[in-house]
């Protein structure tokens, strides 16, 4: 195999990333100042940056483009998820530079943990064949693993990475049976193919047996399976037991990484492998997230009324947000003037949920770094210990409920747009339903902060970096929850290259 | 830009007083001037609109969201326009009878301007989904207007309105959206004018289904019964403005929506549904009648009166039942003046009510007595909004009771003798209830308080000019209510109000 010019380029992104991890950590061998360092990885983020848009450019003039022999599919979908994971990492360094100071003298190494995850990350929604799809997958996952239990003194933390590694090794074994039930039944790996000669797993499928789901028992076998497998990653129920635990374990830089960053890309490789890998089968899988998404949801949303830790609600809410974002996954329309919708719909809610959650844990973070307390009654008095973070609170559960003006509403109207579009009224109604739940644990905070008061008046400081943060994330809520338009138009462009 | 005007200046207003506004002189100053400006555009909009001409007038248009052919369409018709000055009068009144609020002025005033631009917006978007924006909206500042300058009960009432009325709004949005994708692709709109007189069969769902989904949402709203129960709460427990708010404008929603979505989209399902509505209708206004003989909270009794006079809303549009009759028009001109008339004479109520309470710090009934003696303008502003309340010829209410009484009865003769009876109840509780609070003997223990300073007058005056001049020349509001209601009429297939 030879790898060209064209290939380093079309990876340039997260080979640039990768050096700067491993920039990050040298300079921290010689750099005192750890501020430097963390300008050093917050700056240096422009450069995948800048090759991403590079890359871009490129593949809008000639379209688009594979590496490596086809293991790597370089089309707007993926960067639509590498710009993303880029732009997480990059308020998650902002606004966590406080909070990882508690990990001297290994904090340069948590980020550089981060950057590598992240490398996975980027890579997974260009995965050509299900080969990638695992590398990436464990290079994802590996690093989150010591990023879990970075706080290796606070038994919780321990705990927190003990668990995702478990369940992260159980998930990968069961993927991976899964794949190799794929293959068996298939005889390829390839999940898209430019190149007659060498079909995708699509094509070996639209021959199959009519009365199988799936058009055969070991195609539908190894889809189960798989499914099983990413939904251990989406917090997917019945997979989504470690999610609560995790959240609440881990550092919330951590839990907040996993909850938007790590999310969005196991959701773009389960749209890279039914949209355009198992399309043929869509009848089947269609009706089979339809039920996970109403169950996801109703489980997470009930759950998370009984809570009482503010970061294993975060985590409950997550798992009830994947099961709204699983709709669109649901909604295949496969041809019509709307075939896109259900993908649209979904890259945009992962756009704009990003912004909101990214929000909440961000000003928990802030919160509880100085208060050391995350239950929920912790917050008591925020209103006016915290002004300013008590509204961005504030307003970041009311976009996880999904009321106006925010994103969060516009990402749910696509959502349920999507879902109708594809006959699926009953989902929609589900989903609206399951709002209304919501809305009762989400305001209950509000109302914590708000109505309840603290005995300790002493005001909560955030440091500069921290507040541009959340002055983006925040401002990110609003201007796209008011001109959802633009960011559609960018997803409906990503959405058409699956389809 | 007239109603663009409308709706963003409180919005603008809001974001002053909350920068400007630390103190109480100056947060009201502000807020006056806002509502006063408000009150002025809305005379205008109500003066200005051509009724000769007819039809939707001041029509903005601007793409929103044009991947769903969603618009900021704003416009007003016969129907609308009076609600649009009900709700600048009302506004005012809400300003003026806050004038002592001290606690977080600010914070307050921008709450109560939030509500007004909320509420505004609801009355004058001619697009669904605009529509359920500004429905959705305005929960948020009523849930903390309730939750923090309340009394009682109030986090509990909060919740229970905002969970209510969530609930309502989710069967809302998957009625519009339903309805939006059963159209033929090219031809979908969230549009109300283009809807209208749309063949509504062969949607994806049968119709009756998405009728419900509008009919669930505007029942809560309305509030019908079985649906009333977070009323009472909700009254009882806001601040006298806020009620103010809730039974003037806030109610009319529901009103308004049953009026121009679910009998202007939907005559043909309207038609077959009128005759359970006329029993709800019934039930509403006898239930609500008998409740209040057993309050011993002014407010509480209030608020289920509004319950018993919502009803006579409902039967006046019920009138449209099996094909309705030569005055079904009536009923339903009816149905549109009780909405108005009911905003300003309980609007006057509340005020009433809110005074004594700010006074005598109880709205227990049996505690009260003789009041008269001590506040004889306030005595008068309560005996004006119950005589109007309860009908009494020259004011407001009797003319709208009427209206839907001769519309109803030919088409209902029992259900009409039954609510009718309604109407005697009311004498009876209104009486009673000022005999028990007002007249009587003097009670020593009340001898310290003040009657109305300038302020509170002008905030009765404000709404007692309304109720005797439409009294006295209904044609203002009727002629008004017949351009609005003459194009329902006709989906009806039923002569309009002037033919």
């Amino acid at each position: 195999m030879n790898i060209g010019a064209r290939d380093l380029f079309l990876i340039s992104p997260e080979l640039t990333l990768v050096a700067l991890a491993g920039v990050v950590v040298a300079l921290d061998l010689v750099i005192r100042r750890k501020g430097i360092v963390i300008a050093v990885a917050v700056v240096g983020l422009l450069v995948p940056a800048i090759a991403g848009v590079n890359v871009w450019n490129d593949i809008r003039a000639t379209g688009v483009d594979t590496a490596f022999n086809g293991a790597l599919v370089v089309d707007e979908f993926a960067l639509y998820f590498k710009f993303l994971t880029l732009a997480v990492l990059a308020l998650l360094f902002l606004s966590s530079a406080d909070y990882a100071s508690r990990f001297q003298p290994f904090q340069a190494e948590f980020y550089g943990l981060l950057l590598f995850s992240s490398a996975g990350l980027m890579l997974l929604p260009a995965a050509g064949d299900l080969i990638t799809v695992y590398i990436s997958l464990e290079l994802a996952s590996l690093p989150v693993i010591a990023l879990a239990a970075y706080e290796k003194m606070r038994l919780k933390s321990t705990e927190a990475g003990l668990k995702y590694l478990v369940l992260s090794a159980v998930s990968s074994a069961v993927l991976l049976y899964g794949f190799a039930f794929l293959y068996g039944a298939t005889g390829t790996l390839r999940l898209i193919s430019f190149d007659p000669a060498d079909p995708a797993i699509g094509h070996m499928l639209i021959n199959g047996d009519a009365s199988v789901p799936f058009g055969g028992v070991a195609v539908m076998v190894g889809v189960v399976l798989a499914t099983a497998g990413f939904g251990f990653k989406l917090s997917m129920v019945p997979f989504q037991m470690w999610t609560p635990d995790v959240y609440e374990g881990a550092p919330t830089p951590v839990a907040a990484y996993l909850a938007v960053a790590s999310k969005a890309a196991a959701f773009a490789v389960v749209l890279r492998l039914f949209y355009a890998g198992l399309d043929p089968a869509a009848a089947d899988w269609s009706l089979m997230f339809a039920v996970l998404a109403a169950i996801t949801m109703t489980v997470g949303n009930v759950v998370a009324i009984a809570q009482t830790n503010v970061k294993r609600l975060l985590g409950y809410s997550a798992i009830a947000q994947a099961g709204y974002m699983l709709v669109g996954v649901a909604a295949y329309e496969g041809s019509g003037p709307d075939a896109e919708l259900g993908l649209e719909s979904v890259l945009f809610h992962l756009g704009g949920y990003a912004a909101i959650n990214l929000t909440a844990f961000f000003v928990i973070m802030a919160i509880t770094n100085r208060t050391g307390d995350d239950s929920i009654e912790g917050l008591a008095g925020m209103g006016k210990r915290a002004p300013i973070l008590a509204v961005l609170l504030a307003l970041a559960l009311l976009g996880l409920t999904g009321i106006p003006p925010t994103v969060g509403f516009v990402g749910k109207l696509f959502l349920f747009n999507a879902a109708i579009n594809a006959d699926m009224v009953w989902l929609a109604l589900v989903g609206v339903l399951n709002s209304v739940v919501s809305a009762y644990y989400y305001v209950g905070v509000v109302r914590v902060m708000y109505l309840r008061e603290s005995d300790n008046p002493a005001r909560i400081t955030v440091p500069p970096y921290a507040w541009a943060a959340l002055a983006v994330t925040a401002a990110a809520i609003l201007v796209l929850g008011l001109w959802p338009g633009g960011l559609l138009e960018v997803a409906r462009l990503a959405a058409l290259d699956l389809l | 830009m007239l109603l663009s005007t409308i709706v963003f200046l409180p919005i603008v207003a809001a974001v002053l007083v909350l920068a400007l506004g630390r103190t109480q002189q100056r947060a009201r100053l502000i807020a006056l001037i806002a509502v006063v400006g408000e009150l002025v555009l809305t005379l205008m909009a109500f003066a200005g609109y051509d009724t000769d001409a007819g039809g939707y007038q001041f029509v903005e248009r601007f793409d929103w969201i044009s991947a769903f052919n969603i618009q900021y369409l704003l416009a007003v018709d016969g129907l609308s326009v009076p609600m649009v000055l009900l709700n600048g009068i009302l506004g005012l009144a809400a300003v003026l009878v806050s004038w002592n609020v001290k606690e977080r002025p600010n914070q307050y005033y921008m709450w109560l301007l939030v509500l007004r631009a909320a509420v505004m917006g609801v009355f004058i978007s001619m697009d669904l989904i605009l529509f359920f924006v500004f429905w959705e909206l305005e929960l948020v500042p009523m849930f903390f207007l309730i939750s923090l300058w309340g009394t009682g009960r109030r986090e509990y009432s909060a919740m229970k309105f905002l969970i209510y009325t969530f609930l309502g709004s989710a069967f809302m949005l998957t009625a519009m959206l339903t309805l939006y994708f059963s159209l033929p692709d090219g031809e979908r709109t969230f549009d109300i004018m283009a809807l209208m007189g749309r063949d509504m069969s062969g949607l994806l769902v049968p119709t009756g289904l998405v009728f419900a989904g509008f009919l669930i949402a505007f029942a809560v709203k309305l509030p019908m019964f079985p649906l009333h129960t977070w009323l009472p709460d909700a009254h009882t427990d806001a601040p006298t403005a806020v009620s103010v708010m809730l039974a003037g404008v806030l109610l009319k929603m529901g009103g308004y929506g049953l009026l121009r979505i679910n009998a202007g989209l939907f005559p043909e399902q309207m038609t077959d549904f009128a005759s359970t509505l006329a029993v709800i209708a019934v039930v509403s206004v006898l239930y609500g009648a008998f409740i209040v003989m057993r309050q011993t909270d002014l407010k509480r009794m209030v608020a289920y009166s509004s319950v018993s006079h919502m009803g006579f809303v409902t039967l006046g549009i019920a009138s449209v039942a099996g094909g309705g009759s030569a005055l079904s028009s009536v009923g339903l001109n009816g149905a549109a003046m009780q909405l108005f008339t009911h905003g300003t004479i309980t609007g006057l109520l509340f005020v009433a009510v809110g005074l004594i309470y700010e006074r005598a710090h109880t709205r227990h009934i049996p505690d009260l007595g003789g009041l008269a003696k001590q506040m004889p303008l306030i005595a008068l502003g309560f005996m004006i909004a119950g005589l109007a309340s309860l009908g009494l010829p020259t004011t407001s209410g009797f003319v709208a009771e009427l209206l839907i009484f001769l519309g109803t009865f030919q088409v209902f003769g029992l259900a009409t003798a039954l609510a009718a009876f309604g109407v005697v109840l009311a004498a009876g509780y209104i009486l009673w209830t000022a005999q028990r609070t007002l007249f009587g003997p003097r009670v020593a223990r009340w001898d310290g308080l003040t009657d109305a300073r300038p302020v509170d007058v002008a905030a009765m005056l404000v709404l007692i000019i309304p109720i005797f001049v439409v009294g006295l020349y209904p044609k203002v509001l009727t002629d008004m209510f017949a351009v609005g209601i003459d194009p329902i009429m006709a989906g009806f297939g039923l002569a309009g109000f002037g033919g």
